[in-house]
């Protein structure tokens, strides 16, 4: 018997001739292949896969789209399945897909070692590959960080009509809250929401860029965001956005308690795949010293290991403490959270 | 008499029920979703934010078809009953905004008037003004998801009313103005009554178009049924639920579809007799001066500046972003909007001729059922072809493990045909409506003296109704052309590996915030678009 199934091999042939007939321009099969659903879109992806592709001679195809719906394909083709790996950018789609039963886990000696425990499944099923924080960004010309201290603290009267956020559709928010879900309970987090919403300064719309611009430009004084935003803001070529950008600053909420909320784009091994070794590979490469730097070199995005410096930009943010939550309970709150935004009208 | 009655017609019947049966698999599926069970999570929605969704779509719908009735009558009126400096132009020019997506135009609008945008910058620069101290219309709000549908979606409305002001009798026309009715009452009270077809036909394609937006109302947060149906899916996890949504906004299509059939009850005429059409109004200073600022602002709103934006914000990033890769980009997106818009005008001619050759309640329904994806959000049809295609698969594949012992893999999911079979279930409408309006033109005489001097079903097609039908067909490929161009959710989903079009480009970057970098792509697009949309007004040209 042959360790590797030789149906995978046959399928492929076959599958290449179809393709053919199908009209594709598609090279026969070489040696070597891995197919990606990424949920990370392709610019902030696709560089890293093809140094790789470099390395090794492994081709990688690609296919970029929303979390949820890449997790609905991968669910409905079953164990044909061609994707060998599934890339998200929160930890609740891999949650979600770990749940859903089209992942594996697998063992890495490497990344076990490598990537803090509640940044990964605790099995092997997926593992966190870079880490986003969501912190507050405030104008420097009317707060003072001294006036900042917490998320909780942001439902208090003093921010009445001061903040802006985006809408709770947004996945950050619903992580933040779900965060919030597993630290301070449900009725604590009810209760601080209907303040928080409260002092909206206006409807929640528009990205994390939109909110950080509507600081800059005084319709509010502060606004909750992920931190790579306001980095993308600062080294783009559009004065538009530098200057905005220079007229705030962040601040790191929840030091002094549970630290600030982080989640993490990260990648599992799918169910489908008889190629498990060459897909872990992939993401060991992706969790090496090299890959983790560039993470924040073209997305100002944290590093998910300790050990690799986060680029210079971030580190003139300052050092700070990440809330030590298992990013697994952001994804198993999820739900909880979006139906607790619901009831307090966070639109 | 039925004009079907041998067996070619017979065989035609068969296929036709069998396509539409294919078709309307899709929709089906998400129909079907509704004798699953009811999840907790509904409980949840009642309680909080279904009226909200359901409040707000139809706010939207009512804004969005009055603007577009107001804006496609007035550019049809003015193109077509009057005469004033630039007519010529205008008639050609507003129909362009068709080529601009929702989602694209809202994202240049937002750019230009929002709090931070440059026109409230210069009006707080001028006047020292600061935040609250003066009233300026938010953008991002239903209001201004309402303007920026309303802007792209009235060529719908302009392009079928200006062919029925066109087409309207001069006998009827001049024996109001001899009865001593003014010509603007002559519009209101004989000419736009009698439109009222191609005004409803209009509407309800940009009502189903409404109702399928996701990009706008999205990016501008306004809470509408599309929004719920992505919040219960992506938010809550709730795919089922999400689909039992998707099913109620099947109901709102239903009712937007009949009213479409029964406004084109009375839509029957076979004239092929030529009317001469009644002397234009010739408007002079005043008047003259507003019919054309009227029109300048339709065609500069829709078109004019969103286009510009997208041009200014190319020129400062053209360099970065024009390489191999864009061609490549462009060439799919060509290819397969090509490929889509043919497979549509092949299915809604077979349906079309079909169902004239048999007009049963049958084949009518048949049609109709297969007709309904055009309101359905892309992503939601995407999931429909999903689901049966990558169950077919696996059935193939267990099959074939099972007898031959090999595995077949999938062969349909995950490549262009399934791709290209969603777009014919989302956009099969468009060009049923083509054909469907085309033949309505022809009359049955014709097809009866062809058959009696002995031509078969398909040679009455091709030897009688293909010339004749020339434009329609023409209209009906162009319009899924466009459509497909524009086209963003299903492409997202069921794309195969390393696939990617211009649409596709222009979310990532937008959908990250990059504006900027994302105007090439969607500038792409709109000038891709614009192709088809010349030649169509050629064609539309020819008549006046």
């Amino acid at each position: 018997m042959p360790t590797r199934s030789p149906s995978r091999t046959r399928r492929h042939a076959l599958g290449a001739l179809l393709t053919i007939a199908l009209g594709h321009t598609s090279l026969l099969q070489a040696a070597a292949e891995l197919n990606i659903y990424s949920a990370r879109q392709e610019a902030l992806i696709k560089p890293l896969l093809d140094t790789y592709s470099e390395q090794t001679g492994i081709t990688i195809n690609l296919v970029t789209g929303k979390g949820d719906a890449l997790l609905t394909r991968l669910k409905s083709e079953g164990r044909n399945s061609p994707a060998d790996l599934l890339i998200t950018t929160d930890a609740g789609r891999l949650y979600r897909a770990q749940e859903a039963g089209v992942l594996q886990p697998v063992s890495s000696e490497a990344l076990d070692r490598d990537i803090p425990a509640n940044l990964r499944s605790s099995e092997g099923y997926w593992y966190g590959l870079s880490v986003r924080a969501r912190g507050i960004v405030y104008a420097r010309d009317r707060v003072s960080p001294e006036e900042l201290s917490t998320y909780e603290a942001l439902a208090e009267p003093q921010w009445r009509g001061r903040i802006c956020v985006r809408s709770s559709s947004n996945i950050y928010n619903q992580s933040l809250v779900a965060g919030m879900l597993a630290t301070d309970g449900e009725d604590k987090t009810a209760a601080w929401m209907k303040g928080f919403v409260g002092n909206f300064a206006r409807p929640p719309q528009g990205g994390d860029r939109d909110q950080i611009k509507a600081v800059a430009a005084g319709q509010c004084d502060i606004a909750v965001v992920n931190s790579y935003y306001l980095g993308g803001m600062i080294r783009s070529t559009d004065p538009e956005q530098t200057e905005a950008a220079v007229k705030v600053a962040i601040f790191w909420p929840n030091q002094s308690d549970r630290g600030t909320h982080v989640n993490v784009s990260g990648a599992g091994v799918t169910a489908a795949t008889d190629n498990v070794a060459a897909a872990v590979k992939l993401i060991e490469f992706l969790a090496s010293d090299t890959s983790q730097r560039w993470y924040g070199e073209a997305n100002n995005e944290y590093p998910v290991r300790e050990d690799v410096p986060a680029s210079e930009l971030l580190r003139s943010w300052g050092e700070f403490k990440r809330d030590q939550v298992n990013v697994t309970d952001l994804g198993r709150n999820n739900a909880q959270a979006v139906m607790a935004m619901d009831r307090a009208n966070w639109k | 008499m039925s004009i079907a009655t041998n067996k070619g017609a017979k065989a035609w019947r068969v296929s036709l029920v069998m396509i539409a049966m294919l078709a309307s698999l899709p929709v089906l599926v998400i129909v079907a979703s509704l004798l699953q069970p009811y999840s907790p999570a509904w409980r949840h929605l009642l309680d909080t934010v279904l009226a909200d969704y359901v409040i707000n779509s139809l706010l939207l719908m009512a804004g969005v078809g009055l603007g577009t009735f107001v804006l496609g009558v007035t550019a049809a009126w003015l193109t077509t009953m009057c005469e004033f400096p630039g007519r010529r132009f205008f008639s050609w020019a507003l129909l362009l905004p068709m080529a601009m997506p929702a989602y694209i135009i809202a994202y240049t609008y937002t750019g230009l008037l929002d709090f931070s945008g440059p026109v409230q910058t210069a009006l707080r620069d001028t006047f020292g003004w600061g935040y609250n101290d003066y009233y300026f219309p938010e953008i991002r709000s239903l209001a201004g998801a309402i303007g920026m549908l309303s802007l792209v979606l009235y060529p719908y409305v302009y392009l079928l009313v200006r062919v029925a002001f066109l087409e309207q009798s001069t006998a009827v026309l001049e024996a109001s103005r001899s009865l001593g009715k003014t010509a603007f009452q002559t519009f209101i009270q004989v000419a736009l009554p009698m439109a009222r077809p191609a005004i409803v036909a209009g509407m309800s394609l940009a009502l189903m178009e409404t109702l399928a937006d996701y990009g706008t109302v999205e990016y501008f947060g306004v809470s509408v049924f599309t929004t719920g149906i992505f919040r219960t899916w992506y938010g809550l996890g709730e795919l089922g639920t999400a689909a039992q949504l998707a099913a109620f906004l099947l109901i709102f299509v239903f009712v937007l579809i009949v009213l479409e059939r029964w406004s084109r009850r009375r839509l029957r005429f076979h004239d092929t007799a030529v009317n001469r059409h009644p002397a234009r109004i010739s408007l002079s200073g005043g008047y003259a001066a507003a019919a054309f600022l009227a029109a300048l602002a339709i065609f500069a709103l829709g078109f004019l500046i969103p286009a510009g934006q997208l041009a200014w914000w190319t020129i400062s990033t053209w360099e970065d972003s024009l390489d191999v890769a864009f061609v490549i980009l462009v060439a799919n997106s060509f290819g397969l909007a090509g490929a889509a818009a043919l497979s549509c005008l092949l299915v809604a001619l077979l349906l079309g001729y079909g169902k004239r050759l048999r007009p049963a309640p049958l084949e009518v329904s048949a049609v109709r059922i297969s007709t309904m994806g055009y309101a359905v959000p892309g992503t939601v049809i995407a999931v429909g072809v999903l689901i049966p295609f990558a169950w077919l698969d696996n059935r193939i594949d267990q099959l074939a493990r099972d007898w031959l012992n090999i595995s077949t893999g999938l062969l349909l999911s995950g490549t262009l045909v399934a791709l290209i079979f969603a777009y014919v279930v989302r956009f099969l409408s468009v060009s049923v409506q083509s054909v469907e309006s085309g033949l309505a033109r022809i009359r049955p005489s014709l097809d009866e003296s062809a058959r009696s001097l002995g031509q078969s079903p398909v040679g009455v097609l091709r030897r009688i109704h293909l010339p004749i039908l020339r434009g329609s067909l023409l209209t009906a490929l162009l319009l899924v052309f466009v459509d497909v161009l524009k086209e963003l959710p299903t492409t997202l989903i069921l794309r195969p590996f390393n696939f990617n079009t211009l649409a596709v480009r222009t979310y990532e970057l937008a959908s990250d915030e990059r504006l900027a970098e994302a105007a090439m792509p969607a500038l792409a697009i709109v000038i891709i678009g614009l192709l088809p949309v010349i030649v169509m007004t050629r064609t539309i040209g020819g008549r006046n």
